[in-house]
């Protein structure tokens, strides 16, 4: 280690104070904080010591979570490729292959053209440290867009997201809306006949799928039978187990690259809360909020979406990744621990009102977490506000 | 009417070398000394002796001119030796050279009896001539008294709950005539109740009980329930316009030891802690000790910090510093200048973290565990992120995160609003501690304070 410590003091100079780099410092910072924990000690007035903990622990813990979800993602991936083209696999390891394949290559592109490109030209501008928080983003656009999704479109949209979405309101930690759904919001809008329809879901490689082949999410099922008239669960028998309940809680089936799996991303979830990283009002409120507004359309039943079994709700769509993974960010979720009921309870409805209420779009997760991001100050606001009055009232008495 | 306080919240941090309850036999440090610095809220510190000059305890050493009724005197007899000026020629330290045989400044004895007849006129003149004047600190904003004001009520925290704090059990023994006749004195500035908060985890300390003047109130919890400041949130908040005084248990027995005796004796028992101390103990010397005397020969490596007060809230003070005023204290623990391979992944038992993040394994261990913790850092500076963590230490219904932010956009009817009168720094010291994002958050609440009281 000591070598180590030494050849990284000696390629520190030039980045010095007056050296020929010392603009690109923040960058060499980046790297050196990632070797090694820097020797910096406390002030001397003050705390004298201070916790183990620093924000690149913090934020790993947060990768971690997302991993069974990601690695399930990907042998999705080859599954429904495998499927689709009606070839069976040599093994579990082929399957994974072709995940591997489709996946890496966007995470790779998501952290080259968000990270090394957007993140650390802004650095270097405004002399900021890089922040960790794009570790998370990275990883994170790559799982909620389709496989099929083509390469440029990563890079673009993980360029804008951590440009406009990030860096444009002063980086890390000043954002209001998450980053990851900045750059599946881009998508959706800028490109949506890639980022919806039945056609995007499933990679086929070029290959031609076999006859009966759909590659329909369960939502856009359940929405049709608004029109149809039919009963949702018997229209998704019609594709046979695939989206049966406990199917679409295992997670093998058509969808974003890691939202599929409710399984998986509860795994995640129980690392999030037993951490603390996560917060546990969010979640819980999260799917309380959607259970409980499903289960009051489910008693209305005007229609085969409203009377649809509110667990269904549940297991579809990225219901379950939305809340667990993109609600909780501390950076754009409401800031109080009242806040944060509210915060994720109305994520919850606003899903399902979206979902069901409204034809056109037929995930409600992602709109709905940017809408409470944009709201999250004003909930905090009030929280904040109701804490004054006490104060003030006391004084008062 | 006692009050009985359970607080949820906060978070004790036990480290290793806490002081044997034994009084160490060693030789009195050669020099003492009064610094300006120790007094928040001076602004205008000027010496008023010169480098030869001979001084008693209880001699005027320093004024502050924008305060000049209060004196701040020498603890011991003794000559001035040195007159220490940082940048700018401000004032840092009045350093005595100590005579073998102290000799004191004569003020006037009382017996218990003509002091509690006494008025506040009679006692207050002798109280800011003698130098036992800034033990009282105002709230808010934390700062030595002002003689002019009255106080609502004054609040005296009975027990330390910071890391390897002295037991004040062990360090009043003996002390309850003083204490008494502190409280005595005491009684004349206000008009309303003097609480005297106690641990309620433990037998109540003689000491507090001798005074039928006081209100004891119970407190139990982990730190910060020692720390007046939350104990007057839970008993009588600070309001805006409100202003109350708060004084250590041994700022009260110095009064109660300049009345019944007529001098001004700074003779204190302090804890000598920390993981790099071989014997940790308590000795017996008088405020504001050179520290050379404790660690001679008493350290296990010499790559370590000298703090003045605890780990929280204390100052580097270099291995030729003197002790605070305010300082019952002294911890010595390793310096942690040392880069840490790969520090923010290895999963670690040893290294204490609030955090349960992977890997921060410290919350497995039983809580009886003591740490060795560096001054490393642990991590470089970043922008706020809320963890909700700051929310689990604080046992007050203020919102730490809020308040900090809105200490650091300057903006006044926030601060106000939010609570900044009821905090100074210590308060928030543990955010400070578990902060993942590194601020020096009591370095922004003193900021914060600074912008109400002078504007």
């Amino acid at each position: 280690m000591k070598f180590l410590e030494k050849l990284v003091d000696k390629a520190k100079v030039p980045f010095d104070k007056g050296g020929k780099l010392e603009r690109y410092y923040v960058l060499f910072e980046s790297i050196e904080s990632l070797l090694f924990v820097s020797k910096d000690t406390t002030l001397s007035k003050g705390a004298q010591i201070r916790d183990a903990v620093d924000m690149k622990r913090f934020m790993v813990t947060v990768i971690y979570a997302f991993l069974p979800a990601l690695v399930f993602g990907t042998y999705n991936v080859g599954y429904q490729y495998y499927q689709a083209i009606g070839i069976e696999p040599s093994g579990a390891w082929d399957i994974w292959w072709i995940g591997i394949q489709r996946v890496v290559p966007q995470i790779i592109v998501a952290y080259v053209a968000g990270l090394l490109i957007a993140e650390f030209s802004f650095s270097v501008i405004r002399q900021h440290p890089i922040s960790e928080g794009f570790l998370i983003s990275g990883l994170l656009i790559p799982m909620v867009l389709p496989p099929t999704l083509p390469l440029w479109e990563v890079a673009v949209a993980s360029i804008f997201a951590v440009v406009i979405a990030k860096e444009a309101f002063g980086g890390s930690g000043m954002n209001i809306l998450n980053v990851a759904l900045v750059a599946r919001a881009f998508l959706y809008f800028a490109y949506p006949g890639d980022m919806s329809g039945d056609q995007v879901w499933v990679y086929l490689g070029g290959h031609t799928p076999i006859d009966g082949f759909s590659g329909a999410t369960p939502l856009s099922i359940a929405g049709a039978t608004v029109e149809s008239g039919q009963n949702v669960v018997e229209a998704l028998a019609a594709y046979g187990d695939t989206y049966s309940l406990s199917n679409m809680f295992f997670g093998l089936m058509p969808g974003s690259i890691g939202e599929t799996s409710v399984l998986w991303i509860l795994v995640g979830a129980v690392i999030l809360i037993a951490t603390g990283v996560g917060s546990w009002r969010i979640i819980l409120s999260g799917f309380a909020g959607a259970y409980g507004l499903a289960f009051i359309f489910h008693l209305i039943g005007v229609n085969p979406y409203f009377d649809m079994d509110p667990m269904y709700h549940m297991v579809m769509g990225g219901l379950a990744f939305g809340i667990v993974f993109m609600a909780t960010d501390p950076v754009t979720a409401s800031q109080t621990n009242t806040g944060k009921w509210i915060y994720g309870t109305m994520i919850g409805v606003l899903t399902i009102v979206i979902r069901v209420l409204n034809p056109a779009y037929p995930e409600g997760i992602m709109l709905a977490i940017l809408f409470m991001n944009v709201f999250a100050p004003l909930i905090d606001y009030y929280v904040v506000g109701a804490n004054k009055k006490r104060r003030l009232k006391r004084a008062t008495v | 009417m006692s009050k009985s306080v359970k607080l949820k919240k906060g978070f004790t941090i036990n480290l290793a070398g806490k002081a044997q309850q034994q009084l160490a036999d060693f030789s009195q440090p050669d020099t003492f000394a009064i610094k300006p610095t120790d007094f928040i809220g001076m602004l205008r510190p000027k010496a008023l002796v010169d480098v030869g000059d001979n001084v008693k305890a209880g001699t005027k050493l320093l004024i502050d001119k924008k305060k000049d009724s209060i004196f701040y005197t020498s603890p011991v007899s003794g000559e001035v030796v040195d007159v220490k000026r940082g940048a700018k020629r401000k004032l840092l330290e009045i350093v005595i050279l100590a005579d073998k045989e102290l000799e004191y400044e004569p003020f006037t004895a009382y017996n218990i009896s003509d002091l509690t007849a006494a008025s506040r006129e009679d006692v207050q003149q002798q109280m800011l001539d003698s130098g036992v004047w800034p033990n009282l600190i105002q709230r808010p904003y934390g700062i030595v008294a002002f003689p002019e004001e009255t106080p609502r009520e004054i609040f005296i925290s009975g027990f330390d709950t910071h890391p390897l704090a002295p037991d004040y059990n062990f360090i009043l023994k003996g002390e309850e005539r003083n204490f008494q006749a502190g409280i005595e004195v005491l009684k004349k500035f206000t008009s309303g109740t003097i609480h005297v908060n106690v641990d309620g985890q433990g037998e109540v300390n003689p000491v507090y009980t001798s005074s039928e003047a006081v209100q004891i109130n119970k407190f139990s919890g982990k730190h910060p329930a020692g720390n007046v400041g939350v104990q007057i949130h839970h008993l009588a908040p600070i309001n805006k316009n409100d202003l109350v005084w708060t004084i250590n248990p041994y700022g009260v027995i110095q009064i109660g030891r300049l009345f019944l005796e007529g001098k001004y004796d700074t003779s204190t028992t302090i804890a000598l802690a920390g993981s790099e101390v071989k014997n940790p103990q308590y000795y017996k010397t008088y405020m504001g000790a050179n520290i050379n005397k404790f660690v001679e020969d008493n350290l296990t490596n010499d790559h370590v910090r000298y703090i003045s007060g605890n780990v929280l809230t204390g100052e580097n003070i270099g291995s030729e510093g003197h002790l605070g005023f305010y300082h019952h204290m002294f911890t010595v623990i390793p310096e942690g200048d040392k880069p840490e391979f790969f520090g923010w992944f290895f999963p670690s038992l040893q290294k204490l973290s609030f955090s349960k993040s992977i890997g921060s394994l410290s919350f497995l261990n039983s809580s009886k565990k003591e740490y060795v913790i560096d001054t490393n850092m642990h991590g470089g500076a970043r922008a706020f992120v809320q963890t909700g963590d700051f929310e689990k230490v604080i046992p007050m219904d203020i919102l730490p995160t809020h308040l900090i932010k809105s200490i650091l956009a300057e903006d006044y009817d926030e601060m106000e609003a939010l609570g900044i009168y009821e905090i100074i720094e210590e308060d928030l010291a543990l955010c400070e501690f578990i902060d993942v994002s590194k601020h020096d958050i009591q370095a922004i609440v003193r900021d914060g304070l600074n912008l109400m009281q002078y504007s």
